[in-house]
């Protein structure tokens, strides 16, 4: 959390220039602090989600690269430049609003012309610029509406094309498909995509959707409470989450709190209140508290005990998700294991004891501070040999 | 938009209405059919004139009246328009301490009867020691006005939606073009209806204007109020007439205005 990380760029191939940069930044409300320190690095053509529940600071954040809030602490850089005490006009920056927030008094052409009108563009090239625009987000023809005629969608095309009109280096995009409905937000979501990667703009991508950024992202920066969790590529994100929020709010996991208090060949042994492990965790060491998250589509179990593990369950609940069956399995502790299968897998009978076990590397280690299971071994509760 | 459904109204409620009408429009039809009366009594209607109109077109002090109140509303309009507006705004972009106090404070005015208002309006002027005259009168119908443009702009305001300054300035408008090209354009149907109150409270005020007014600032509807103790007079009939017909103008064309202005803006 604490630590900076440097993360190639999408691709990994050549090495972008930095556009936007936050050293940091802090920013308090009153006595609300919403950022936190937060470091990040946002290079040229790249998408960039910030991604994290209501509340974790992602709009702030985007505020203050757009200069709406100014940051509390810290400095924040547009292509190298101190943005300290510059206002939205001055920056090279357009934003995309969540509720489109289009001029109701202007036509759709005037909407998109705004921005040029204030840079003085003479009145032909306006036009052009214009109709290029309009081609570009398919509304031709749509010039002379007003707003109010347009539906979600439509709006939705016009605040882009607004934005994009004034070729920004960067554009800021605050949860611009929440308002739509979930067809028309998927055929969006694939036509902003295609769109950054023709223009080759910088996006920022604001979303509490961690599918939507998942798929659209080159990089995802993680948030929550004001802090910037992780910041990697989606597959890297979901793979190898550095923290439990991480683990938890992007896809589904298990997590189990685990003690390390054996070296065995090149794995280590874990001991959890439910049982034993033995784990694949390069960079950890023994005697360390840590948290096991496991993905549902990596958990198995079997009707034999599988050498390695000693965690026993009751499988409780086969859901139907119709690709994929949701077998719910509760460990002696009360915690309920969440396990997918393929259909046609042979699956073991409600109330039915199993082993459950994992491929060593496929369970993710993440530091904690948590006491609990610690106290419970010291205390003599749980010894190593013990099991259930 | 739902049509309304369309019921045939019951002879009662039909025969209730026309009273209510009645009520309400007898005693102006009153005023402009004895405008054209011969008679100088508005007793009894003897024959058809256009005397009047052209009687209370030479008549001086009348038509000196006229000017004085065309000016005072003129001014008093604008004035309370632009600092109601700035008002407005700013009551509602900004957030201080007591702006509760602030803004219930804007009720009283509209609230204490006229009267009092009219008497401490002349306390102040004569403690202060102002001439009375058109500035007095100017300065006390902006302070009778001014809490209904703020009121109706704040109305306005309630569904104003923030993100679309931030939208100008992200578009590279400093405030002042903002202003100008965003927030003024959405605001102009409030800011028209606050002025169309304000101007039409201004003509017909009597009894504050009563209290502030100077001897040479004489406005229309004290002029009537004073002719009207020595009995009304048929060119008073005439110019009441045209005060009806040019306020159903000012109702007509602001209606249509607005209703273009809202359409516009959806």
């Amino acid at each position: 959390m604490e630590e900076k990380k440097e993360v190639p760029p999408a691709g990994g191939g050549e090495e972008r220039p930095v556009i936007i940069e936050l050293k940091d930044v802090c920013k308090s409300f009153e006595d609300t602090r919403v950022v936190r320190h937060m470091n990040l690095q946002v290079r040229e053509g790249e998408f960039l989600t910030l991604l994290g529940p209501s509340g974790c600071g992602k709009t702030t954040t985007l505020r203050m690269i757009a200069g709406f809030e100014q940051p509390t602490s810290g400095q924040l850089l547009i292509e190298g430049q101190d943005m300290k005490g510059k206002a939205p006009y001055e920056r090279n920056v357009n934003t995309v609003f969540q509720n489109y927030a289009l001029f109701p008094h202007m036509t759709v052409f005037d909407n998109i012309a705004f921005g040029l009108v204030e840079k003085k563009v003479s009145k032909k090239e306006i036009r052009a610029r214009v109709e290029e625009m309009l081609r570009l987000v398919q509304l031709q023809g749509f010039g002379d509406r007003m707003p109010s005629q347009l539906s979600g969608g439509q709006k939705q095309r016009v605040a882009i094309a607004r934005a994009l009109v004034n070729n920004p280096k960067v554009l800021l995009l605050d949860e611009p498909l929440g308002a739509l409905d979930l067809k028309l937000r998927k055929q969006m979501q694939t036509e902003l995509k295609h769109l950054q990667k023709s223009l080759g703009i910088t996006f920022i991508y604001v979303t509490h959707d961690q599918e939507e950024a998942l798929t659209m992202s080159d990089r995802i920066a993680v948030m929550n409470e004001g802090v910037l969790e992780q910041a990697d590529i989606p597959s890297r994100i979901y793979e190898h989450p550095v923290s439990k929020f991480v683990a938890e709010f992007i896809g589904e996991t298990n997590i189990i709190e685990a003690y390390l208090d054996a070296v065995d060949g090149d794995c280590l042994h874990a001991t959890m209140e439910c049982g034993h492990a033995t784990i694949y965790a390069p960079g950890f060491v023994l005697e360390e508290m840590v948290y096991l998250s496991v993905r549902p589509e990596n958990l198995k179990c079997s009707l034999t005990p599988v050498p390695g593990f000693a965690v026993r369950g009751i499988v409780r609940e086969h859901i139907y998700v119709g690709n994929l069956i949701k077998t719910i399995i509760e460990l002696p502790t009360g915690q309920m294991l969440r396990m997918l299968s393929l259909p046609f897998t042979p699956l073991a009978q409600l109330g039915q004891l199993v082993y459950v076990y994992w491929d060593k590397d496929k369970a993710v280690l993440m530091h904690t501070k948590e006491e609990k299971l610690y106290n419970l071994i010291e205390s003599g509760m749980l010894g190593k040999e013990e099991a259930l | 938009m739902k049509k309304h459904q369309r019921r045939t109204l019951s002879p009662e409620a039909v025969i209730y209405a026309c009273l209510i009408y009645l009520f309400l429009y007898l005693p102006i039809f009153v005023v402009v059919a004895f405008s054209f009366n011969t008679s100088k009594m508005n007793i009894v209607f003897e024959g058809f004139t256009f005397e009047w109109y052209w009687k209370m077109f030479e008549n001086r002090s009348l038509m000196d009246a006229l000017k004085n109140t065309l000016i005072v509303a003129a001014a008093s309009t604008g004035l309370s328009v632009v600092i109601g507006t700035i008002a407005a705004v700013g009551m509602y972009k900004f957030h201080f301490r007591m702006k509760n106090v602030v803004n219930n404070a804007l009720y009283i005015p509209v609230v204490i009867p006229e009267i009092v208002l009219g008497i401490s309006l002349l306390a102040f002027f004569s403690l202060v020691g102002v001439q009375m005259g058109m500035g007095t009168l100017i300065i006390s119908h902006v302070t009778f006005s001014l809490p209904f443009v703020v009121i109706t702009l704040r109305s306005r305001l309630a569904g104003y939606d923030k993100s679309m300054e931030e939208a100008a300035m992200d578009l590279g408008a400093n405030q002042w073009r903002t202003f100008r090209r965003v927030t003024l354009p959405i605001l102009a149907p409030g800011i028209m209806s606050g002025a169309m109150l304000a101007l039409t409270m201004s003509l017909d005020d009597v009894i504050v204007s009563f209290f502030t007014t100077g001897p040479n600032s004489t406005t229309l509807p004290i002029k009537i109020f004073g002719m009207v103790r020595k009995g009304v007079s048929p060119d008073v009939n005439a110019l009441s007439t045209l005060m009806i017909l040019a306020t159903v103008l000012i109702l007509i064309t602001s209606n249509i205005i607005e209703r273009r202005m809202e359409k516009r803006n959806g």
